[in-house]
């Protein structure tokens, strides 16, 4: 029920944005994933009426954003890239003040939000700006959830916040998406990408692919294996030299390596690092995931 | 409604949370009135002067007397030739020299002038402008006087520029240019400040998100800082009457509606500000420059006006304070009611309504 | 008893604000040219350590010698041994390329024939030399990184502090990064990383993971996860910081 068509914007010369089109369906969890100035930003904020597109056109359920940017302002729920709560007043009074902005009560939507609320309830007296990152955000969220919006509108919720934290946090975006609220969210970890119904992959003003995550996974059409051997530092020199390398990146504890010819066949690869001295080499072929396939995208744009 | 008066009890939680801006709204006004009330007065006591008389008749005695009768002098040395004067200059010894010409009863009364002469110290420009000022008052006096009383009309010539302060107390000066200062302070500075931090924490984009309406931002923001300034324009005035006894001649109503006609003034230009800076460091930089300073120096606050370049004058017809001085000076010490005031009054308006029209062409539904 | 060479000992460090104990007697050693993780959930003192590292803020209590330099009264002479780069903090954006490193080479005291000379090494290492005039502004973040990474071990320092030097950075880009954090090591630098990509965890030599103020494990990424059962890093963090929950 949103739906972008052609945006392009542009700050000082520079194109943040280049003829943008999608189209997200009610009820769907939608992920823009991208490194830092990709134009996520700009395109969320295009979307929750906060700035205008030069050129193109987008609504949110029906609603024009410009010309009905005030609808829009009632049923959406926004929580901007850095958590922006009232640091100097506590839990319960940055609540209740978004709660009024917005015409309600903390009581009156206290059931879709209770689930969060009730982990920070323990600290509702204290100031927001005391509150550690993954409370901060807990707190942005509900602040966001509590006028009940038809549509959650998130900028980078999970950036800066640890793994644990980040977890947790898609855990409560499944929850509302099973709540019926559609979700947009932009984050530049490619891992969460998997956590999406659909997404949109950006880099540089311009959309890679939109798909869901297992779609993207199977355009990927280069064969890709997982390598490790004792002198990982060494082993990357070694197979960037190698004469069939397509790509190898570091991932974890294993390189993972495409070759040019596609071949599945790693006997050569194989002696060519005994040869170089390599020792416990493990070679297999592996899936890609979705940094897989954004970097291989990556390349061929850039290519 | 309610998420309006909600809006307004954020916002003094902002104010009385922060210890920074609870000591400049209450702490800030006491301290600039003491201040400039105190220490900064151009309140004249015991200088030192020296009187050169190549009279030497009752009439100039009599002068001299007054003078020093007044406190305001102290009479240190009787001259005898005028390259004593120089001298007695040089080493510092005096002030300020008063030369009567020869024959100064005499002519005053058969010519209807006489004439005296006033040096002052000029290395100390506003002492020396103050001095000669006093003493040119008290000789008038004297000179009114004495033609009063022999029915003759008799002049006595001296430059003078002295009025509506007869006691000539500092403080009479200080208030009304404080109480501008301050108002202007409070209202534009601070509002702008607190628009502006919303915009840099972010939360700015949170509140145009939602359904609140720009004018309920705005005017939220306003009402808290109307208050409080209008609680410290009495404050000021409780102050100058208890501590300085500057009493309000004219109509106290007046006094009050011209206060906050100047407030909203204020507020309005705080607002203005608040749309075109994007930091609080801007929003305090343009505050400083555009406020603070012109405040200060261009509104006939310290600086009288008069003296001032022709260019610098023109400038000074620009600064929203100075109307507003002018007005509660007229209310205060003149006593007088709002026919000898309505034109600043509505040079004052116009400014309100001048910043409140950019300030809605300006403000924007959107980020930039 | 490991023979390495140690440049940094950390032994039972305290620090308390106030009646809160950010860092509950930790204990640990850092060996040279090694790539040492320092994870840890939001709030669990990975910070508060690190300054005191830094020689930015001093300890309540315990013996920590960074570079052989103590961590209360020589925090000067630290200063002059590490080099520190965060995510937030990086370069001037209103001066240029070269410039940022001139200015940041002059802090250190190198002398002006080494800066030119170490400026165009480092500007042909990147590939940057046709953009030294440009201004900070005007480049991507990922070369931003890259470059204050740079700037941050041109004093050639004993050790580099990088806090979360990968925010938000394109996925190649972060990999390019790590090549430079290996070369860095393999001449002799010690790297104390943070990082919240768990992946990157596995590109250190040894991890520390710090759970609500103390160390609840540290190892290489292999003997960690044989000791948790784990496939990957993640599962090793994500079982330790829900173990302190419960």
């Amino acid at each position: 029920m949103v739906v972008a068509s052609h945006i392009s914007i542009s700050y000082k010369k520079v194109n943040a944005l280049k003829d943008i089109s999608f189209s997200v369906n009610e009820g769907e969890l939608f992920g823009f994933i991208g490194p830092d100035g990709a134009g996520k930003t700009s395109l969320l904020r295009i979307l929750t009426t906060l700035i205008l597109a030069d050129s193109g056109s987008a609504s949110v359920f029906g609603l024009d954003v410009v010309k009905d940017y005030k609808n829009i302002r009632k049923i959406t729920g926004y929580m901007p890239g850095r958590f922006s709560l009232y640091q100097d007043l506590s839990v319960e009074e940055n609540l209740s003040f978004f709660a009024a902005v917005f015409g309600t009560t903390l009581k009156e939507n206290y059931d879709l939000i209770k689930d969060i609320y009730i982990q920070i309830e323990p600290f509702k007296d204290r100031p927001a700006g005391k509150l550690s990152g993954g409370m901060k955000q807990k707190l942005a969220l509900s602040c966001a959830l509590i006028h009940k919006p038809k549509i959650l509108v998130l900028d980078e919720p999970t950036t800066g916040v640890d793994a644990v934290s980040r977890k947790e946090f898609w855990q409560m975006l499944k929850k509302l998406k099973n709540d019926g609220i559609t979700i947009l969210v932009s984050t530049p970890y490619m891992d969460e990408a998997e956590l999406c119904d659909r997404v949109a992959l950006i880099q540089k003003g311009e959309i890679l692919d939109i798909d869901t995550p297992m779609g993207i996974i199977s355009k990927y059409k280069n064969v890709l294996f997982e390598i490790s051997s004792d002198n990982m530092y060494k082993l990357k020199g070694d197979i960037g030299k190698f004469n069939d390398t397509l790509s190898v990146f570091l991932f974890g504890q294993f390189l993972h390596f495409s070759p040019k010819s596609g071949r599945k066949d790693t006997d050569v690869l194989k002696k060519y690092l005994e040869e170089k001295g390599h020792k416990n080499i493990i070679i297999r072929e592996c899936k890609p995931n979705i940094e897989d396939c954004f970097m291989d995208l990556m390349q061929s744009e850039n290519g | 409604m309610k998420t309006f008066i909600n809006f307004v009890k954020k916002e003094f939680r902002h104010i009385f949370r922060d210890v920074r801006s609870m000591v400049i709204l209450f702490g800030m006004p006491i301290a600039q009135i003491l201040i400039f009330g105190y220490v900064v007065t151009n309140e004249v006591k015991d200088a030192k002067i020296a009187v050169l008389d190549l009279s030497k008749d009752e009439m100039t005695v009599e002068i001299t007397n007054k003078l020093t009768s007044s406190g305001y002098f102290l009479l240190v040395d009787n001259f005898k030739s005028e390259d004593e004067i120089e001298l007695a200059f040089r080493k510092g010894e005096i002030q300020e020299a008063i030369i009567f010409e020869p024959g100064f009863a005499k002519k005053f009364v058969k010519d209807g002038k006489a004439e005296v002469r006033i040096i002052n110290d000029a290395s100390d420009a506003n002492t020396a402008n103050m001095l000669a000022n006093y003493t040119s008052a008290i000789i008038m006096n004297y000179s009114f006087a004495e033609s009063g009383v022999n029915g003759a009309s008799g002049q006595i010539i001296a430059q003078t520029r002295m009025q509506f302060n007869q006691d000539l107390k500092g403080a009479y000066m200080f208030v009304p240019g404080t109480m501008a200062l301050i108002l202007m302070l409070i209202s534009a500075m601070m509002t702008s400040i607190s628009i502006t931090r919303e915009k840099e924490m972010g939360t700015m984009e949170v509140l145009l998100v939602s359904p609140l309406r720009p004018v309920q931002i705005i005017v939220g923001k306003v009402i808290p800082y109307f208050l409080l300034s209008f609680v410290n324009a009495i404050s000021i005035l409780l102050l100058g009457f208890f501590v300085f006894g500057l009493p309000v001649n004219g109509p106290l109503a007046l006094l009050l509606a011209e206060s906050m006609l100047f407030i909203t003034m204020a507020l309005s230009l705080g607002i203005f500000i608040s749309t075109i800076a994007k930091s609080m460091q801007v929003a305090m930089f343009i505050s400083m420059f555009s406020l603070l300073l012109p405040t200060m120096l261009l509104s006939g606050f310290i600086f009288p006006i008069e003296n001032m370049p022709q260019i610098l004058q023109w400038v000074c017809h620009a600064i929203p304070p100075k109307y507003f001085i002018v007005i509660i000076k007229n209310i205060m010490l003149k006593g007088t009611g709002f026919e000898y005031v309505w034109f600043e009054t509505l040079v004052l308006f116009g400014f309100t309504v001048f910043f409140i029209v950019m300030s809605v062409f300006k403000f924007k539904t959107r980020l930039e | 008893m490991d023979q390495r060479e140690k440049i940094i000992s950390v032994k039972n460090l305290v620090k308390k604000f106030g009646d809160f104990e950010a860092n509950k007697n930790l204990s640990f050693d850092v060996f040279k040219g090694e790539i040492f993780g320092f994870l840890g959930a939001n709030g669990a003192g990975k910070t508060t350590a690190i300054k005191i590292l830094c020689g930015l803020s001093s300890p309540t209590s315990g013996e920590i010698s960074v570079a052989g330099f103590d961590a209360y009264h020589e925090t000067e002479k630290i200063k002059k041994n590490i080099g520190y780069m965060s995510q937030k903090f990086s370069l001037y954006s209103d001066l240029t390329v070269k410039e940022n490193i001139r200015f940041y080479g002059g802090i250190y005291g190198l002398s002006r024939d080494t800066i030119k000379r170490k400026t165009k090494d480092l500007l042909e290492k990147l590939n940057f030399s046709e953009h030294a005039g440009s201004l900070i502004s005007s480049i991507p973040l990922g070369w931003k990184q890259k470059l204050a990474f740079s700037i941050a071990v041109f004093h050639e320092p004993k050790i580099v502090f990088l806090d979360e030097p990968t925010g938000g950075v394109d996925p190649i880009t972060r990999r390019q990064f790590w090549d430079l954090i290996y070369e860095t090591a393999h001449t002799g630098i010690t790297v104390f990383v943070t990082t919240h990509y768990m992946d990157e965890a596995e590109y250190c030599n040894r991890v520390c993971i710090m759970v609500d103020g103390r160390i609840d494990a540290l190892d290489t990424p292999e003997n960690l996860k044989k000791q948790f059962g784990a496939d990957n890093m993640d599962e090793v963090f994500v079982r330790l910081a829900r173990a302190e929950k419960k």
